[in-house]
């Protein structure tokens, strides 16, 4: 499976509260959600983002709230891949959970740019930034977390029998 | 292809080693032993949601479909957060909660008018026990651990696959030490020790792993204290946070009604990524400024900040406890001109409590604004949002951007005490300010 899109970034300790506000979350639509993504960090996210975007990030991306609309704002904003030094391990477990890949990979996430033609593989792990040419190796997923994000997220794996 | 959760035969001829973290997931997952960084599959004892998160879980469960919960006394679902109703969404998603709880027969389905804040809620009905593990689709699902469990936050699709299965997977944590010695000075809590240990560590200090409280400073903190403390533990980016069993807390599971409990202690070669020793007569009064929970200072370390509003309730601090401190530090006393101080008992019993106790008399009095239990301004949801360039002193949990309202507001992080005495004086205070 592969993902290419432009790289859209931000810095260290991106919350849930920015992602996806409180006073959005008396809805579960996926669209209405999406249509309020990074608003309080970022005002133009949801007119600049394309339908294949990677969205690269410091450490601890994510962080704070367990709410899952905001992977599921991300995903259905049309981001295809969040790349980051390290992910909150509420959102990282729910990205996995509803389908949004997921890679932490220090070097990438320090060295891509704002605006930079990013694609990955996620068969051979390796994400490569065709702006800049450089190349990066990111650690495979265990191969059950894997199968979750192939299915499209936990319920569909539970579904197609893979639990 | 399946997936299998294979026991790490290799691992298991170590029988020992395990923090008290591990103990409880490897007896949840039918194992004799985990180590970190294994996934296992494990059965849950309590599955909890609440009105923003269930509704989430309830559209998963039948994608699943699935036609009935795995445990009708094993979930609970609490309408906290924006409740009573704010809007019509709001009142449209808790009555798709209490329609789902009505159909699959959920017997812990708190409505508004018996509902408290969820993790004072969930203690004070005896619902969680030491040994469980219980899975919330909310962060701070950690406070349980201040009882001896293990307890973690999730997201709605664990949720529904937990309502449906009574299972969850997990990758088995490795934990922080924290030795606790001394006891707390006067005015000083648990919510003073949690932000000095955030402040330390920072908000990824614990990231994956477990905060195991340990020493003989943990029978010096009153329940309500590791309560405090263990509800933070996810502000440092911790799995979870758990304390020591001892006779305090089997006390207060008695009182509870609990079921009875299991007692689980880390094993003495238990292996720990580091090891922190506090000394709590050293902690001071502590306040968390803007905008990361990370950010802590003690006074001397910043100068005046006037305020507009307090806080004073919350999961974190809403508990008896906390309003008596409150009301001490205010009665006789009124509210500074220019700040609205709001109290929000985080349950109908607490609330009685002190309405029987005269604490709710000395607030009002004081020109307090008292409500009824519910998240409510914490998360920025209603009961108290702030204007652009305001700024609130909280017991809440969390002080990110815009989280209790205009992305140009602010929120600081402190302790009931703190929040007291910054509501008389209408700039963060200590309570030796305003106490004669």
């Amino acid at each position: 499976m592969k993902v290419n899109g432009n790289a859209i970034k931000y810095g260290d300790n991106v919350d849930t509260d920015v992602i996806i506000p409180a006073r959005y979350l008396n809805t579960s639509d996926k669209k209405e959600l999406a249509s309020h993504c990074m608003e309080d960090i970022d005002k133009d996210f949801v007119n600049k983002v394309k339908k294949g975007d990677i969205m690269v990030g410091g450490k601890n991306f994510g962080c704070g709230s367990s709410r899952e609309h905001a992977p599921i704002a991300i995903k259905e904003s049309g981001i295809s891949l969040v790349i980051a030094k390290s992910f909150a391990r509420i959102f990282y477990r729910n990205a996995i959970n509803i389908g949004l890949p997921i890679v932490e990979c220090e070097e990438a996430a320090t060295e891509i740019n704002d605006g930079d033609k990013v694609e990955m593989d996620f068969n051979s792990g390796v994400i490569r930034n065709l702006t800049t040419g450089k190349e990066y190796k990111s650690e495979p997923f265990p191969s059950f977390i894997q199968s979750i994000i192939e299915s499209g997220g936990l319920v569909q794996a539970v579904k197609d029998g893979k639990f | 292809m399946k997936i299998k959760f294979i026991p790490i035969t290799e691992r298991n001829r170590n029988m020992s080693k395990m923090t008290m973290t591990q103990k409880i997931l490897a007896a949840h997952a039918g194992l004799e032993s985990v180590t970190a960084g294994q996934l296992i599959l494990a059965n849950v004892d309590m599955v909890l949601g609440n009105d923003i998160t269930s509704p989430v879980a309830i559209n998963e469960f039948e994608r699943l479909g699935s036609k009935s919960v795995f445990d009708k006394k094993k979930i609970s679902m609490v309408m906290d957060h924006f409740v009573p109703n704010k809007d019509i969404k709001a009142a449209e998603q808790t009555k798709r909660c209490r329609c789902f709880a009505g159909d699959m027969g959920i017997e812990n389905f708190y409505d508004c008018g018996e509902m408290g804040v969820e993790h004072a809620l969930l203690p004070e009905k005896g619902l969680v026990t030491s040994g469980d593990i219980v899975i919330g689709a909310d962060s701070h699902t950690c406070t349980y651990g201040a009882l001896g469990a293990f307890s973690t936050g999730v997201g709605s699709t664990d949720m529904a696959c937990g309502m449906a299965t009574g299972k969850a997977w997990f990758k088995v944590p490795s934990a922080i030490r924290f030795v606790l010695k001394g006891k707390l000075n006067k005015w000083v809590s648990g919510k003073d020790v949690i932000l000095h240990i955030i402040g330390k560590i920072g908000v990824d200090g614990a990231l994956y792993k477990s905060m195991e409280f340990t020493g003989e400073g943990v029978r010096e903190l009153s329940v309500s204290d590791r309560l405090c403390i263990a509800n933070m533990a996810i502000e440092a980016g911790a799995k979870n946070g758990i304390f020591e069993v001892d006779e305090k807390t089997l006390e207060f599971l008695e009182s509870v009604g609990a079921k009875k409990p299991v007692v689980y202690k880390a094993d003495e070669d238990a292996e720990y990524e580091r090891t922190i020793e506090i000394d709590l007569s050293k902690i001071e009064p502590t306040v968390a400024f803007p905008h990361l929970p990370e950010n802590a200072k003690t006074f001397g370390e910043f100068d005046d900040v006037k305020i507009d509003q307090v806080v004073i309730g919350s999961c974190t601090n809403g508990r008896y406890e906390d309003l008596e401190i409150a009301a001490e530090v205010m009665k006789g006393k009124k509210v500074a001109d220019n700040v609205r101080a709001i109290v929000i008992p985080a349950t109908q019993k607490i609330y009685l409590d002190a309405m029987e106790n005269g604490l709710l008399k000395i607030f009002i009095e004081a020109g307090a604004a008292v409500s009824t239990p519910t998240c409510g301004p914490c998360l920025g949801g209603h009961m108290g949002i702030l204007a652009k360039g305001e700024r609130a002193v909280a017991t809440t949990n969390r002080n990110f951007v815009g989280r209790m309202g205009h992305p140009e507001s602010e929120v600081y992080l402190a302790s009931p005490a703190v929040a007291a005495a910054s509501a008389i004086t209408g700039k963060i205070s200590r309570p030796e300010e305003v106490i004669d």
